[in-house]
């Protein structure tokens, strides 16, 4: 298991277009994704739940990866949440 | 359990699932699988989802190619949504574990996100309930495809939810199983409450977001007697329901007897029992129900929900037909009554920290003079047409009284010169509303022909509470001895100067203040059509002593809850079926 905080940094928050990368870049791994914010808890690879998740910039996200590819899987996903705004194309 | 409250089109009360028809059309029934067929209706699920990504994909690349690639993006929140792991595994497990028909499962689920993402804080996050909706319209359309249900062919009584009707669904209705409408729109024009009257079942109309708000085989209560709609009532409020449906029901069945009967006390003193209504063809209703005339037609349905002002036209068309209807028959126009919870385009301009003491009613009037001249003309020729009386609405003192009539003065010069007929003897009443006017409705007395006692603003002025806030609901009531006393002075006034005494609020179709309003002295009881006969049969059990009797008891009494326990305990006796 693998796990780190990371806080939302772009403008807008985890809105539409963040959350579908978000889930688009976990499903790509086999590990099971959790994401906390202030005391809820959803799964990483559903954007409806990420979406409802509602984390407005300076919101600070825990993901938790769980699996055989954990590492690679978390690490993915802090880079996609740090550069938010950064890589507005499908990666 | 939810309540919602719209505009009561038909009465009646009706208990059953629903069938919802979104802007599509679609109907999503409540309908159940065997448990044999649980691999077939998930592989069709499946087939549905992929066949709805193979759409979303395709309009991405068509959307990325021709607009950009910044558009085409919009589409990869469905295409996630599609995908959802947790949405599909929500919607399987209805399937296999509720045998939920695939359709059903899938608005059941998705209407549940909507739910929550239309309660989330962040209005952006919000509005993405949109792309919800949209998924959920695309699995439909791929599930159902092309064996689309008709409404022609139902198997179980239900209540239609819709954003409207059109006549070609109502014509395709199978009448015999519908129980009740209740739509999103509602406007004079609304077609819905004229068919649910023709058919005799209950409709409200005007009720926002109904159709995202019930998911098809949600049980729904409409009671077209309050303009209620209760989703998912617990089992106390359905039992309620049913006792009161009964009840309406045995009313309903003593209609023959009790319509031609004459609104009388057991000792012969006569009332007139009126009908108030929204629209011309409300009329109907009333007379069906016995009333002998319209003692509070409400004009504001000719503003609201259009973009510009109605022309004198438009005005002149409603109450000439009202009038038709009524075939010699009195009618009441209270004229515009906009402001507060009524908005128009124009009187959504004031931005009012307190609408209700705000500039609604007369008032607005008064300060759109034209506006209320175009009304005052069209008011004044009709009724050259058949008996028609004016009532000016929420006077707070004199002045406005004598400024309205003398606004009607000048109406009336013009049309004599220009050589139009009316009545020249057209009566003149002033509504007692507001606490103000009851204390000087001596002098109101003199300057007009007849008073309508607004018991609902009356109340809420006097005792300071907003009914609809429901932290301080329970403390609205009419019978308040303040109220009470309000309305004696009312009464007096009128008796001393002969004007005539009507009451066109609620308090008038609530059968347990008969013998208080009988005792006063009230001539007029106008009320919604859904009441007429229960207070026909009220009149038609008490004598004017026992009235009179039991109007002195109640001001002995110095507070709402002695009041309305007393006058509940002497209703239950007197009328024991109506209260069982």
């Amino acid at each position: 298991m693998a796990s780190e905080e990371v806080q939302i940094i772009n403008r807008q928050g985890l809105h539409a277009r963040p959350a579908t990368q978000f889930v688009e870049t976990a499903n790509r791994f086999s590990s099971r994704v959790a994401v906390y914010k202030d005391n809820q808890k959803v799964n990483g690879k559903s954007i409806m739940e990420m979406m409802l998740l509602d984390a407005e910039r300076g919101a600070v996200l825990r993901i938790e990866t769980q699996g055989a590819d954990a590492e690679p899987c978390l690490e993915a996903l802090v880079q996609v949440v740090r550069h938010f705004d950064k890589n507005p194309k499908k990666p | 359990m939810e309540i919602r409250k719209g505009i009561a089109v038909s009465p009646g009360l009706a208990i059953a699932s629903a069938i919802v028809l979104d802007s599509e059309q679609f109907r999503i029934p409540r309908r159940s699988i065997e448990p044999r067929e649980t691999a077939a209706e998930l592989a069709r699920f499946q087939g549905a989802v992929q066949r709805a990504l193979a759409e979303v994909r395709g309009l991405r690349e068509r959307v990325a190619t021709d607009v950009g690639e910044k558009l085409g993006a919009i589409f990869d929140v469905q295409d996630a949504l599609l995908t959802d792991p947790r949405v599909s595994e929500g919607i399987c497990e209805l399937v296999q574990r509720e045998h939920y028909a695939p359709e059903y499962a899938v608005s059941t689920v998705l209407r549940g996100y909507a739910k929550k993402f239309l309660s989330l804080p962040n209005r952006y996050m919000s509005e993405r309930v949109a792309d919800v909706y949209d998924v959920e319209k695309r699995l439909l359309r791929n599930l159902i495809g092309a064996k689309r249900e008709t409404l022609g062919t139902l198997r179980d009584p239900a209540i239609i939810v819709a954003h409207d009707l059109s006549p070609s669904q109502t014509a395709s209705l199978d009448r015999s199983k519908i129980l009740a409408f209740a739509t999103e729109t509602g406007g004079r024009t609304s077609h819905t409450a004229i068919v649910a009257r023709a058919m005799g079942i209950p409709a409200v109309v005007g009720l926002k977001n109904i159709t995202s708000d019930v998911a098809g085989g949600d049980t729904v209560i409409v009671d077209g007697n309050h303009g209620l709609v209760i989703i998912n009532p617990d089992t106390l409020t359905i039992a309620r329901s049913r006792e009161a449906n009964e009840r309406f029901r045995r009313m309903e069945r003593e209609l023959g007897d009790l319509r031609d009967l004459p609104a009388v006390t057991l000792d012969g003193h006569e009332v007139k029992l009126w009908g108030n209504i929204e629209f011309p063809h409300d009329i109907e209703t009333c007379l069906a129900r016995g009333a002998t005339g319209i003692g509070l037609y409400r004009t504001e349905f000719l503003y609201l929900d259009r973009g510009e002002d109605p022309t004198e036209e438009d005005h002149f068309q409603a109450y000439a037909e009202a009038i038709d209807h009524l075939k010699g028959l009195t009618l009441t126009i209270r004229t515009c009554d906009l402001g507060a919870d009524k908005f128009t385009h124009l009187s959504g301009e004031y931005d009012e920290r307190n609408p209700f003491l705000g500039c609604r009613s007369i008032r607005f009037s008064l300060q759109h003079i034209a506006l209320f001249k175009t009304q005052l003309r069209a008011i004044l020729r009709a009724s050259a047409l058949g008996p028609t009386r004016i009532m000016f609405p929420l006077v707070t003192n004199l002045k406005e009284l004598r400024q309205a009539k003398m606004l009607l003065a000048d109406v009336r010069e013009d049309l004599e010169e220009e050589g139009a007929s009316f009545d020249a003897d057209m009566k003149v009443g002033v509504m007692i509303e507001v606490p103000s006017a009851a204390i000087m409705a001596r002098h109101f007395a003199r300057e007009c022909d007849f008073f309508s006692v607004g018991t609902n603003d009356l109340t809420q002025y006097a005792l300071a509470v907003d009914r609809s806030n429901e932290c301080v609901a329970s403390l609205y009531t009419p019978g308040h001895p303040a109220v009470l006393r309000l309305m004696k002075t009312v009464a007096e006034a009128a008796h001393e100067s002969g004007v005539e005494l009507s009451v066109c609020g609620e308090m008038a179709g609530d059968p347990i203040y008969i013998p208080v309003l009988l005792g006063l002295g009230v001539q007029v009881f106008s009320v919604s059509p859904a009441t007429l006969l229960e207070i026909k049969k009220g009149i038609r059990t008490i004598t004017m002593d026992q009235a009179r009797e039991v109007c002195d008891r109640v001001f002995q009494f110095d507070s709402d809850r002695e009041v309305d326990a007393y006058l509940g305990e002497i209703a239950r006796r007197r009328l024991p079926e109506m209260f069982a």
